[in-house]
């Protein structure tokens, strides 16, 4: 490219640069692609291309396609081996005390033993839907664990750690479960389709991958808010957290999601749960690559492949990319976790449909987030068999509670179902309300409308 | 687990332990139908006249071809089963025709798919990562040379990944191309479709109006097994990009005596399921059943009576069919799942409307979702039940 041809060009950006906005972020990252085109102009005798798409390109005089191969795959960062034990002597000690592992050991018991209680509740025709973590527990308690009570959470479905972790009660649990009124969803989603503001965490969509691009947006609100306020120093900014499967990895969202968040240098961590499975297609049929991971590289964002089965690791790596997501003014940070889908896709699905028994019989023996810790704890002396029975027993019961008391009560107002379409309820609807209780009224014998708080009378409007 | 304590702790912890369930007086997602209801009862499928119960029945239909009524033998088939038989037809006699979507290989979350892979090669049936956009952008481009691909999307509630391929793209293209000769006919997107009941806002979805107001995309949703067989044989065969919506919940509902030979049916006309003199109902898919229900207890009560017609094709659809229709009997009600908003029934009223407007004795009736989404615990409040159809029919009888 002719030095006067990429000047033409440099005035065209810098007019667009002027024009664009009077925002500073927005400033100076016009400049740096201002700077960026400048550097174009090919020197001559140089050994590099200078191209506006690829602006450090060595040239090279042999006719070589790069491809990926099994030894270049990405190394999977751990902490623990199988039996619990660290594996580098050498480390800095692990910065992790007792009382933090025994909490994360119960968050993660916690969750297995709800999911336990729940499939075979949803066995039993008590709720429609549910869908277990087993084996994944660790990603989402250990990255939960990492993570600040402000920072913005998007999650898939099989995060419940995450929930859990943050101080979702059994009471939130079972109230969302079974769509009564206490739900904050107001009893509209399905089953395990959990929110709340308070822990900021937005609720679970079940359309895959469209978070992810809302996790970007979201962490550059957060940015643009955060820069410059005096009530969020630089240990004080916050960050988004968004998790998908390696399934969800495959649609448009999740691409469009990591370029945009790495041209606009957002502080969210992606967190992609590789679980080996979405639904019934193994990650042989998804994708060909070096797993999800590699794809980070190819969008100039920062990318770390842990272990999923080391709750340690995972909260390690989240730590550390936290960090990285706020310096510098910001940028996204890629994490893949790695770990087993021990379950059935979900209570709808049968596994061994497309998949052998003793390949699930297999992974479960041989690796696991809780036992793996577990044993870190039993090779520390402080846990040990009779702690273990105390402890599954307590949380049995207490789930078993909050199941019983959740399951009596009765769901949200008729009038919920009208409700939050638009901040206010339009005219139209309104009048929907009055004709669906002129249908009620008239034909009391053909609803049953006891379950719903309020009864018929649950379609008034009423202040909330 | 007993009656006696189906509440207690010791009971609940019972039932966690248990390897056999046992089914115990609890609530349960999906609640029966009040005690003393009259209307509102679970359709009955074994008994449902909008179902062919015996082989007589189904091999009468004159739309079939006289082979198949005079020498084909039929099976109690339920409607994934149907699905499948059609698809099967499609791949064993058309080398051209290729099945592909997430997770069909191993049969389908729905099982529409079950055998094909093995039976058909993997090369012909397959699962393709999860991206809709990709798989329906992969079907235009095999069809647009020269193959016949069925692509399936998981459930019509996640089409729109795939809006922009299908609005700007399928739709578009014979007409982009000109005198080129390009297009995408042969390319059939199948979705599963409509409310179960404890869907909520991501399973229960009807989105087909979004596609209705396409002109390039044929819309085509079918009531029962021998209809979807014979409905999706003739999409595949359509020189039109076809969208194929399969309502779920009668998967395994509704069965049916289903011609074992194949057969295809017509993609331009409505089918009158009852005649009558005094009140049209015009529906499609699952509410046809309720509808049928409906104009049983409505006509016994009221002394009406009512001719009910299924659309099938909802775009293009059979115009004539229903203006005739409805200037015989001068009344008319449109019923369908999705939101009465700018849905299907908005057009087949305004039609109406225009075409028979001084046959009319009442105002078209729409007995529709309501204007809101599909919110998991309110289901059945939503979308129409044979009462507020019955309800409707009572007030165009009597306006
Ligand atoms: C857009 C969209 N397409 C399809 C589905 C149906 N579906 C639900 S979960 C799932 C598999 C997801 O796999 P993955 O992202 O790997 O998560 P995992 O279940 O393994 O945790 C599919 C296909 C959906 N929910 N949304
Ligand atoms: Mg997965």
């Amino acid at each position: 490219m002719s030095a006067r041809l990429s000047g033409t060009l440099n005035c065209v950006r810098r007019s667009t640069a002027v024009r664009s906005t009077s925002s500073t972020t927005a400033l100076r990252s016009n400049s740096q692609t201002w700077r960026r085109w400048q550097s174009i102009s090919q020197r001559p005798g140089s050994d590099r291309v200078h191209f506006p798409g690829a602006v450090n390109s060595r040239f090279t005089t042999s006719l070589n396609f790069q491809g990926t191969s099994a030894d270049s795959a990405m190394p999977t960062y751990r902490i623990l081996d199988q039996d619990g034990i660290v594996v580098d002597r050498n480390r800095a000690p692990l910065d992790v005390t007792d009382d933090q592992a025994l909490r994360w050991y119960k968050d993660m018991l916690t969750v297995s033993i709800m999911d336990n209680i729940m499939f075979e509740a949803q066995r039993q025709g008590r709720l429609s839907f549910y869908m277990v973590s087993a084996g994944e527990e660790g990603i989402a308690v250990g990255s939960a664990a990492a993570l600040l009570p402000d920072d913005v959470i998007f999650a898939q479905y099989r995060e419940t750690g995450v929930f859990q972790t943050r101080g979702f009660t059994l009471d939130d649990f079972m109230s969302q479960l079974f769509a009564n009124k206490h739900d904050s969803g107001r009893a509209r989603n399905m089953p395990v389709h959990y929110g709340s503001r308070k822990l900021n965490i937005h609720t679970i969509s079940s359309p895959l991958a469209t978070q992810i691009p809302q996790a970007a947006g979201a962490a550059y609100a957060l940015k643009m808010q955060d820069a410059g306020n005096p009530d969020r120093p630089l240990d004080k900014r916050r960050v988004v957290a968004c998790y998908f499967g390696e399934g969800a990895a495959s649609e448009g969202d999740f691409h469009g999601a990591l370029n945009i968040a790495a041209t606009r240098s957002c502080p969210v961590i992606f967190i992609c749960r590789n679980n080996g499975y979405a639904i019934s297609t193994s990650t042989l049929e998804q994708y060909r690559g070096d797993g999800i991971a590699s794809r980070g590289i190819g969008y100039g964002i920062d990318t770390i492949r842990v272990d999923g089965n080391d709750i340690f690791a995972v909260r390690e790596a989240t730590a550390r990319a936290r960090e990285m997501a706020l310096r510098d003014g910001g940028k996204p940070v890629l994490i893949e976790a790695m770990s087993y889908r021990v379950s059935h896709h979900s209570t709808s699905d049968d596994s061994y449909a497309y998949r052998a028994k003793v390949e699930v019989e297999d992974w479960k023996r041989r690796d696991n987030p809780i036992t793996r810790l577990r044993k870190w704890m039993e090779n520390k002396g402080v846990w040990d068999e009779a702690k273990e029975q105390e402890a599954r027993s307590r949380i049995r019961k207490e789930v078993l509670g909050a199941f019983a008391k959740a399951e009596k009560e009765k769901r949200p107002p008729l009038r919920a179902m009208f409700e939050d379409v638009y901040a206010e309820m339009t005219e139209e609807a309104e009048g929907q309300v009055q004709q669906l209780k002129d249908v009620l009224k008239r034909y009391p014998n053909e609803y049953d409308l006891g379950d719903y708080d309020g009864g018929l009378d649950g379609l008034e409007k009423k202040p909330r | 687990m007993t009656a006696r304590c189906s509440r207690s702790l010791q009971c609940l912890s019972i039932f966690a332990r248990s390897t056999k369930s046992k089914v115990a007086p609890h609530r349960t997602y999906s609640s029966a139908a009040p005690a003393n209801a009259r209307l509102n009862l679970p359709v009955d499928f074994s008994s449902t006249p909008i179902l062919h119960q015996s082989s007589k029945s189904i091999l009468a239909n004159p739309e079939l071809p006289e082979s198949v009524r005079k020498n084909s033998k039929t099976t109690r088939t339920n409607l994934f089963q149907a699905v499948n038989s059609a698809l099967r037809h499609a791949l064993s006699t058309d080398d051209r025709v290729l099945l592909f979507g997430e997770d069909v290989a191993f049969g389908g979350v729905f099982r529409c798919s079950m055998n094909l892979s093995t039976d058909f090669g993997s090369e012909r049936v397959f699962n393709t990562p999860l991206c809709e956009q990709a798989i329906v952008g992969f079907a235009i481009g095999c069809a647009a040379e020269g193959m016949k691909p069925v692509a399936e999307i998981q459930f019509a509630d996640y089409v729109y990944p795939a809006f922009d391929q299908l609005v700007n793209e399928a739709a578009k293209m014979r007409y982009r191309a000109g005198g080129t000769g390009m297009d995408c006919g042969g390319m059939v997107v199948r979705m599963p479709t409509g409310s179960v009941g404890h869907g909520a806002l991501y399973h229960s979805q009807s989105p087909e109006s979004l596609f209705t107001h396409i002109p390039g995309l044929r819309v085509i949703i079918p009531r029962s097994p021998s209809q979807a067989k014979g409905l999706l044989l003739a999409a595949i065969a359509s020189p039109d990009p076809v969208i194929f919506m399969e309502p779920k919940v009668l998967y395994r509902a509704a069965v049916e005596q289903v011609p074992n030979d194949p057969y295809t049916l017509p993609l331009d006309k409505a089918d009158i399921l009852k005649t009558g003199q005094d009140i049209t109902v015009i529906s499609y898919g699952t509410p046809l059943y309720h509808c049928s229900n409906a104009i049983e207890a409505a006509e016994k009560d009221f002394g009406v009576s009512c001719e009910l017609i299924d659309l099938r094709t909802i775009y293009p659809w059979d115009r004539k069919t229903v203006l005739e229709s409805v200037s015989k009997t001068g009344r008319a009600i449109v019923v369908h799942e999705s939101m009465v908003n700018a849905g299907v029934g908005a057009e087949v009223a305004a039609t109406i409307q225009e075409g028979a407007f001084l046959r009319l004795e009442a105002p078209v009736q729409r007995v529709c979702g309501w204007s809101t989404h599909m919110g998991m615990a309110y289901e059945k409040f939503n979308i129409p039940d044979v009462v507020r159809i019955y309800d409707s029919i009572r007030k165009v009888a009597h306006y």
